[in-house]
């Protein structure tokens, strides 16, 4: 019994300890997990998949180093899985620290896949105020965004002759990690009715189903687990993927860690009425 | 690796211990890099809103351009410089009513349409029917009602309105359970992407495969 | 005049902005675009503020002992970032993107990771049974959670009431706080837009 009392009271240090040697071993010792994959990660991937030729998808990366962990994996796969059916993409950022992930990705994917920036794939660049820069885009992309990224001319890119606003594209998918997936719903698609679907990290993942039902969004993808949904999907296994054992070993531990606790509460809350009574 | 891979990739290893020496206790080091992401930050967003910002949207419009009705909102936008100023802090507010008016009065219609409008009519749309797909509807329809009334609080909670309640504080207590489930696997995948780069780094120091 | 003209403007501005949108004309979105690229620019000199108050507090910092050397750490940081920032390519290439990508990232990212030990050490002392509440609390997070354990032949019925949980209960209640936010999110814009509220303003 005394043993469970100091388990109750056992010093934080020693907890983060155990889910750092939790973390540890699947970096030791790799293996692999079976997938399953969800609905509303299918949907996008049926989007991106059915996408024409001449049809051109709109990626917004909101995100910053903060939340690279979850949304680098799932960025890339839609990059990858665009570019492999040669599919154009147009890209901005509406986080202050995006930039220079997004030209790291955009640059490294473009390389790997043989595709041309301006011809094949656009970084518009970023923008504060999320909501303005929506709204702005839904009237002319250059009015937000006379140049792109690089300084050039959106006029002058072979790409985006043609394409004025969202009424040119075929969808858009937000990856983020912010309140901007409620920009994007509220001042994109309730104004401008595009198709619209997010990606977003697991904190943020349980409270967007109801956008998904109504039809607001056609597709979620919810966190690490989601990127490697995707990764499976498009057969391409990436930082998603690879996190997956990891996360078995580190849920294994959180879960035993509730138990144990829920036990050394339950033992200890018995023994204590019981000498109460006593009294 | 080249020698400034080696180096640089060092130094973020060296940064990253530095943040988690914090988990034992506050210490130089992390103090340290805690600072050192601040300017390094800070310096980064300048540049950014300068160049990329500043440069195409306001200053080649009225030096390149020559469209001087832009003038305007340049005026407006360096009045808010004066909140520095205890004599003269007030003029910011025009500019700051400019934006606060415009904003507010696109966010009505937006805000009741997307959040309120059409989750109602999702809500009450799907049929409620005598198989699983009715089974889910009704559940939804009941679902959404309870948790309202929850937080309905200018009505005592008593009687049907009190179980009506009670149900909907359920029905919130397994939405904030399903919330937490995630977002254990979203802190996860922070530190293990950070784990996944040390190991990366290590292994390609010692020239070890994987 | 220095409250009484700022309510105008919220109110005028306010009134526009929401008739426009019911008003389906070329003008009506000619005069949308026009406000809207204004507040862009007005915001965007403006967002300078917040870093011009973080400089001029740290170069005050560096009179303190104590504090010296963490503000000089943060000056150099930010001049090293701005003069770089000058260099030609600075957006691929050279010192502005290699500081980004190694030191930007790596603390910014590990900053965050921190929440993996803390979630898992309030999980061991917070998350207790000791109600009826708490308890399905907790039974749901497990749901939830055992989705990323591989548990054999109970993976498929855990995927189905991960999958029926997310969608019926979770998105009813996650909805009925989403259409309260609406409605306290319509509420204070009219109540900026009619006066009511003036917080934004600050005191005189």
């Amino acid at each position: 019994m005394k043993f469970l009392e100091k388990m109750m009271q056992i010093d934080r240090r020693w907890i983060y300890l155990a889910i750092f040697l939790a973390v540890i071993i699947p970096a030791i010792i790799p293996f692999t997990v079976p997938m399953s994959v969800s609905p509303e990660v299918k949907k996008i991937y049926d989007f991106v998949e059915g996408l024409g030729p001449n049809d051109y998808l709109f990626v917004a990366m909101d995100y910053d180093p903060s939340s690279l962990a979850e949304l680098n994996p799932m960025a890339e796969a839609i990059l990858k899985h665009a570019f492999l059916n040669d599919r154009k993409v147009v890209i901005v950022t509406l986080s202050q620290f995006g930039p220079g992930m997004v030209e790291e990705i955009t640059t490294r994917l473009a390389g790997e896949y043989n595709r041309i920036r301006g011809e094949d794939y656009v970084f518009l660049g970023y923008r504060p105020y999320p909501a303005i820069t929506i709204m702005l885009m839904g009237t002319d992309f250059r009015v937000p965004f006379p140049q792109d990224y690089y300084g050039v001319p959106l006029d002058s890119l072979p790409m985006m002759r043609g394409i004025k606003n969202f009424n040119n594209v075929k969808g858009v998918i937000d990856l983020t990690a912010g309140n901007t997936a409620d920009m994007w719903i509220t001042y994109g698609n309730a104004r401008y009715n595009f198709p619209l679907a997010i990606g977003i990290t697991g904190v943020m993942a349980a409270d967007y189903y109801q956008y998904l039902q109504s039809g607001q969004i056609f597709g979620i993808i919810p966190g690490v687990k989601g990127a490697a949904e995707y990764e499976r999907l498009i057969d391409k296994p990436g930082q998603g993927m690879q996190q997956a054992s990891y996360q078995v070993v580190a849920h294994s531990v959180i879960i035993l860690f509730i138990i144990l606790s829920n036990v050394a509460y339950f033992a200890t809350r018995g023994q204590k009425s019981k000498l109460g009574g006593a009294r | 690796m080249t020698i400034d891979q080696i180096l640089l990739q060092g130094a973020a290893v060296f940064l990253t211990l530095c943040i988690f020496s914090f988990l034992y206790k506050d210490n130089p080091f992390y103090k340290f890099a805690e600072r050192l992401v601040a300017g390094i930050a800070t310096g980064y967003w300048t540049m950014l809103l300068f160049h990329t910002n500043f440069v195409p949207v306001v200053w080649n419009r009225l030096a390149h351009d020559h469209r001087f009705i832009y003038l305007i909102p340049t005026f407006l936008g360096l009045l808010m410089w004066t909140r520095f100023s205890k004599n003269w802090s007030w003029i910011s507010r025009y500019s700051i009513a400019f934006y606060i008016g415009i904003s507010s009065g696109i966010s009505i219609p937006l805000a009741l349409y997307a959040g309120l409008f059409r989750q109602l009519e999702a809500t009450i749309r799907f049929p409620v029917t005598l198989d699983a797909a009715g089974l889910y509807s009704f559940l939804i329809i009941v679902g959404v009602l309870a948790a309202l009334v929850y937080f309905f609080f200018s009505a005592a909670h008593k009687g049907a309105m009190g179980g009506l309640s009670r149900l909907g504080i359920y029905v919130i207590m397994i939405g904030f359970g399903a919330g937490f489930g995630l977002t254990v696997m979203g802190r996860i995948a922070l530190l293990v992407q950070r784990i996944i780069f040390i190991r990366g780094y290590i292994t390609s120091l010692l020239g070890i495969g994987g | 005049m220095k409250r009484e003209i700022p309510l105008m403007i919220v109110t005028v501005t306010g009134i526009i902005m929401f008739v426009q949108y019911f008003i389906p004309s070329n003008f009506s979105e000619d005069v949308f675009t026009f406000l809207q690229d204004w507040v862009m620019i007005i915001g965007i000199l403006s967002l300078p503020l917040g870093i011009w108050s973080l400089v001029k507090a740290n170069t005050q910092k560096l009179k303190v002992p104590d504090e010296r050397f963490y503000s000089a750490v943060l000056l150099i940081g930010f001049l090293v970032m701005v003069v770089s920032g000058w260099m030609p390519d600075w957006r691929s290439k050279g010192i502005h993107l290699a500081l980004f990508q190694n030191v930007l990232i790596p603390i910014q990212s590990t900053i965050f990771s921190l929440l993996a030990f803390f979630v898992a050490s309030a999980a061991y002392r917070a998350f207790r049974a000791r109600s009826v509440l708490a308890t399905i609390l907790l039974l749901t997070a497990f749901i939830i959670m055992f989705r990323l354990i591989p548990t054999g032949p109970f993976a498929d019925i855990n995927n189905w009431l991960v999958e029926k949980i997310l969608t019926i209960p979770n998105m009813a209640a996650k909805r009925a706080i989403a259409m309260g936010l609406a409605l306290g999110a319509a509420a204070t814009a009219i109540k900026i837009i009619l006066g009511i509220e003036r917080t934004y303003m600050g005191r005189d």
